[in-house]
């Protein structure tokens, strides 16, 4: 194969993953946007919710797009007890409690997990035909479709929500300024609700898609890309939602570029690299404006 | 005229520190009131109390008869209170148009919605012509006619005022103070909090002063325009 034509195999390759970073990233960073939390159990939200899609597939025998929606369902309003059990009642206290208790309840979704479904992987099972697409030499498999359209589906009905409706502007103004959101007549309590629901079923979305992707799921499989991801919302600059979508992105092809080229070993070590040169050249992120707010 | 808000003796704490020493003070429909004091004697810490971002430790507030204390922000406003936070506080980030949307946040009359913006913009003309921009691209006096026009769009029956004249040009004060004024004609009672006592005893038709967390003096705004006390404490002699 030409460089060229590697280079945009590894393109394509690196934007499946990346949309699975920026679907995970979006929760991150929403859920950062309102309460100012860096959620460490958002990537074991997202191993909850390939569970989810595997069991609505076998057991209930449904096909990926009912599987899909169930795992939304389930896996936000997994979230959303999460956010009133574990988050709300430090909602004053400082920050590094509700972060250490972040941190506690990630080791418990992965060890109630393990307890509840076996620590043993499971082949997650073929749901779409095994069809590979060919442009020239370039190849574009059924799964890589799948999970660009429902990645780009997601995203505008996102950004609609956000934009458009009433409920997304009060998310915006209560991020901005939960005190003067208030004022308006916004419930924080049920925004903040409403947004754990959303990131946590995006990230559900994507841990069924990665299921269909690997077709291995495991209790522990949401600490790599729960990492990656918030990798990806720092590099984008976490609070900013199509800083998400963009550092999710560029996360994917960076890595695909460096297995592709150099070796997959590496992939992770640039994943990490990168967040050391954001931190150090651009805290605020790709999209963050320079601000010298302490985090 | 009929008591529309009412504050007895509340006690109000940061932690530890004890801000308001149990005030007590009443605002009459159709009036403007306002509490003048030096930095720190706690106004926004009263205004915030009112309009729910603060609980008061002890004490009532009443509203048109019903008790408001403790109650969470987000329902008070719908109880009839609007208020305009110290510093502005819109939100920069959203549009003019999105801003205003987000002051009738707990209304569904979309008509009545629609006509109340065009009041806003007809009251604040330059809004208009800067509805698709930025609200953080605003100058300052502009952001705080945005945040007027904000609290408006709520339809209030009570407006809260903290310090509309902070960081603002002479001239666009006294703009500011005539369009309080027109409000206050066209049915809205007002309580406005400011440091520039004078402007704000002009307008006003009782005022009370508040000193470290007390009330230390109150009656008629004319009276203590003229009084010597106030005219030496906060009206440059
Ligand atoms: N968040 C807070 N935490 C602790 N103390 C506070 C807080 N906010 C205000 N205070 C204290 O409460 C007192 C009253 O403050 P407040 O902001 O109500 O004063 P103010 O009259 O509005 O002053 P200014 O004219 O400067 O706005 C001050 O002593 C202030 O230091
Ligand atoms: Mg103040």
């Amino acid at each position: 194969m030409e460089l060229s034509q590697q280079l945009l195999q590894q393109l394509i390759n690196g934007i499946s993953l990346g949309s699975i970073y920026a679907l995970i990233a979006l929760g991150y960073t929403m859920i950062y946007g309102i309460i100012k939390l860096i959620n460490f159990a958002h990537g074991d939200i997202y191993m909850v919710g390939a569970y989810v899609g595997f069991f609505a597939i076998t057991q209930a025998q449904v096909s990926i797009l009912p599987a899909l929606l169930i795992s939304m369902v389930v896996t936000g309003l997994l979230g959303m007890l999460v956010e009133k059990l574990a988050y709300k009642p430090l909602r004053h206290a400082p920050r590094i409690s509700i972060l250490i208790t972040a941190i506690g309840v990630s080791f418990f979704l992965e060890y109630a997990s393990m307890y509840f479904v076996s620590p043993t992987p499971r082949t997650f099972p073929e749901v779409i035909d095994n069809v590979a697409f060919h442009v020239g030499d370039l190849v574009i498999n059924g799964q890589q479709l799948l999970i660009l359209g429902i990645t780009v589906v997601l995203m505008a009905i996102l950004t609609y929500i956000v934009q458009k409706t009433k409920l997304g502007k009060a998310m915006r103004a209560a991020s901005f300024d939960t005190e003067t959101a208030q004022l308006m007549g916004v419930n924080a309590d049920q925004v903040i609700s409403f947004t754990f629901v959303i990131g946590s079923s995006l990230a559900a979305v994507a841990g069924v898609l990665v299921g269909v992707y690997y077709n291995s799921i495991d209790p522990l499989m949401g600490i790599m890309p729960g990492l990656k991801a918030f990798v990806a919302a720092v590099l984008g600059g976490i609070g900013i939602l199509p800083g998400a979508v963009v550092g999710g992105l560029v996360l994917g092809v960076i890595e695909a570029l460096v297995s592709g080229f150099i070796s997959s070993t590496f992939r992770d070590a640039a994943a990490f690299a990168i967040l050391i040169l954001v931190l150090l050249f651009k805290p605020s992120g790709l999209f963050g404006k320079n601000t010298n707010e302490k985090v | 005229m009929g008591t529309m808000l009412k504050i007895d003796n509340i006690n109000v704490y940061y932690g530890a520190i004890h801000a308001i020493k149990g005030i007590s003070l009443e605002v009459r429909e159709g009036e403007i009131v306002t509490l003048i004091g030096a930095n720190g004697a706690g106004k926004s810490t009263t205004l915030r109390t009112i309009s729910g971002l603060l609980k008061p430790k002890t004490g009532k507030i009443t509203f048109l008869g019903g008790n408001i204390a403790g109650r969470p922000a987000h329902e008070i406003v719908r109880e009839g209170i609007s208020q305009v936070p110290e510093g502005r506080r819109i939100f920069a980030e959203m549009t003019v148009l999105e801003n205003l949307e987000l002051g009738a946040f707990i209304r569904k009359d979309a008509d009545g919605i629609r006509k109340d913006m065009e009041m806003v913009f007809r009251r604040f003309p330059r809004l208009e012509e800067r509805k698709d921009q930025q609200a953080g691209t605003l100058s300052g006096g502009e952001q705080q006619m945005l945040a007027m026009g904000r609290a408006l769009m709520s339809r209030p029956k009570l407006l809260l005022l903290d310090e509309p004249s902070m960081g603002l040009a002479p001239l666009l004060i006294r703009e500011i103070f005539s369009i309080i004024e027109d409000i206050n004609k066209t049915g809205t009672t007002i309580l406005l909090v400011e440091q520039n006592a004078n402007m704000a005893l002009s307008i006003a038709d009782r005022a009370y002063v508040l000193e470290t967390g007390r009330i230390t003096l109150s009656g008629d705004a004319g009276k203590l325009a003229a009084s010597e006390d106030v005219r030496k404490a906060y009206l440059g002699g």
